[in-house]
């Protein structure tokens, strides 16, 4: 997918909508003899592989199940120290599963508060007087586009680097944000815009079914960019 | 009378007579819940307000306005782009103070079917309503802003005239303090 995430700010820098749309994450699952050839390092609250990278398992990748059990940050299933478990010989064969780390959605809204920050930081940069925030910010590998509306709602739409006409995908999110948020009736300005059951159903039906809820409706606006 | 429904980027126009009854309904209805006139002015003037909030965004999702430099091109704008996309009609502005415009509509859809204001009634604002949707979408883009009826078709003057005076500019940018 071309677009790999929509996040939308208010005006404190809280978080209020979020949508992944990654590709199938790259995840490899191995089994291992003692000792184990991968150098293992915790991270903030993963375990990540720092050393030794082969096969499907590259550097950077996150330890996200042993033996089939979902693995708790750096704890197992069963609330042992993943560490721990891997140093002792007594627990080995033992099958890990390996992926790229998921962010947790408070990692979310503090990147999103950050950013917030950041883009008031790049305005006040700026040698001439009134410029705009951060437009757009450009990695290897994602390209993240940043639309502020007049009344100070930051969209922020993360996508690959090639991706064109993210301008347009930024105003048609716009649009529909003012469409469905704003004109429910119970939606209060400013607070976290949630349609959970139904962006489920609609996730299945496809962007065809009326009527479209926000999840669904911005779902079908990532998934087209180029239709915008 | 034209209003955006939530069909996927079609405009639908809706009947300005229904648009139009539902208002009178819905003042109606408040003249019988309240007695005093200023009661219903107030609720009016809140309720555009919860309107005005809301609306702005659709308004500057859908037409592609810049960032007014001054308050005589917010004043136009709202003038020309928006009294025009949402009821149909474009009012003259004229400017009396650096800070204070007059909208001034000859002809106001909102009271087509209003005759009189019922005896009893006399202060009673009809159209509030619009004043607070002003109020609030001016509030959302940080421009505080009064907005009253100076002249009252219905109260026996001759145009409606809406008067808008921008307060002082509200500084977005938080200032931290020294910690």
């Amino acid at each position: 997918m071309a677009i790999f995430s929509v996040y939308v700010v208010n005006k404190a820098g809280g978080l209020i909508y979020q949508l992944d749309h990654y590709a199938p994450r790259a995840e490899s699952e191995k089994t291992f003899g003692f000792p184990l050839e991968l150098v293992l390092r915790p991270h903030d609250e993963r375990v990540l592989v720092a050393f030794g990278q082969r096969d499907g398992v590259r550097v950077g990748h996150a330890v996200l199940a042993i033996n089939g059990l979902e693995v708790n940050g750096r704890f197992t299933g069963d609330g042992r120290d993943v560490l721990e478990y891997l140093s002792s010989p007594a627990n080995f064969p033992v099958s890990i599963r390996f992926g790229r780390p998921r962010l947790s959605s408070n990692e979310k809204l503090m990147l999103a508060s950050m950013f917030h920050s950041l883009f008031a930081i790049g305005s006040q940069l700026s040698p001439e007087q009134g410029s705009s925030g951060i437009e757009v910010l450009e990695t290897d590998t994602f390209k993240l586009h940043c639309f502020q509306t007049l009344t100070g709602i930051k969209f922020v739409v993360l996508a690959d680097p090639r991706q064109a006409g993210i301008d347009a995908l930024l105003r048609k999110i716009y649009e529909i944000y003012s469409d469905f948020a704003l004109k429910n009736p119970f939606y209060s300005l400013e607070m976290p815009i949630r349609y959970p059951l139904l962006l489920g159903q609609e996730q299945q039906q496809g962007p065809a079914s009326p009527p479209p809820v926000t999840g669904a409706a911005l779902e079908a606006a990532a998934s087209s960019p180029l239709n915008v | 009378m034209s209003r955006s429904a939530n069909r996927r980027q079609e405009n639908h126009k809706i009947s300005r007579e229904l648009f139009v009854l539902t208002y009178g309904a819905l003042v109606a209805q408040l003249c019988k819940d309240y007695q005093q006139d200023e009661d219903v002015n107030k609720c009016l003037d809140d309720m555009g307000y919860n309107i005005g909030i809301r609306l702005v965004e659709d308004f500057l999702a859908r037409s592609a306005v810049k960032k007014c430099r001054n308050y005589s091109e917010t004043a136009d704008i709202i003038a020309q782009v928006a009294f025009k996309r949402y009821l149909g009609v474009t009012p003259s502005v004229t400017c009396t103070k650096w800070n204070e415009f007059s909208l001034i509509l000859d002809k106001n859809p909102l009271v087509d079917f209003v005759e009189e204001l019922p005896a009893g009634r006399s202060s009673l604002c009809f159209c509030g309503l619009l004043c607070g949707a002003i109020r609030g979408a001016l509030e959302m883009v940080n421009l505080a802003a009064e907005v009253t009826f100076i002249h009252d078709s219905l109260k026996g003057d001759e145009v409606t005239e809406i008067g808008i005076t921008f307060l002082k500019k509200v500084e977005d940018k938080k200032k931290k303090k020294n910690k």
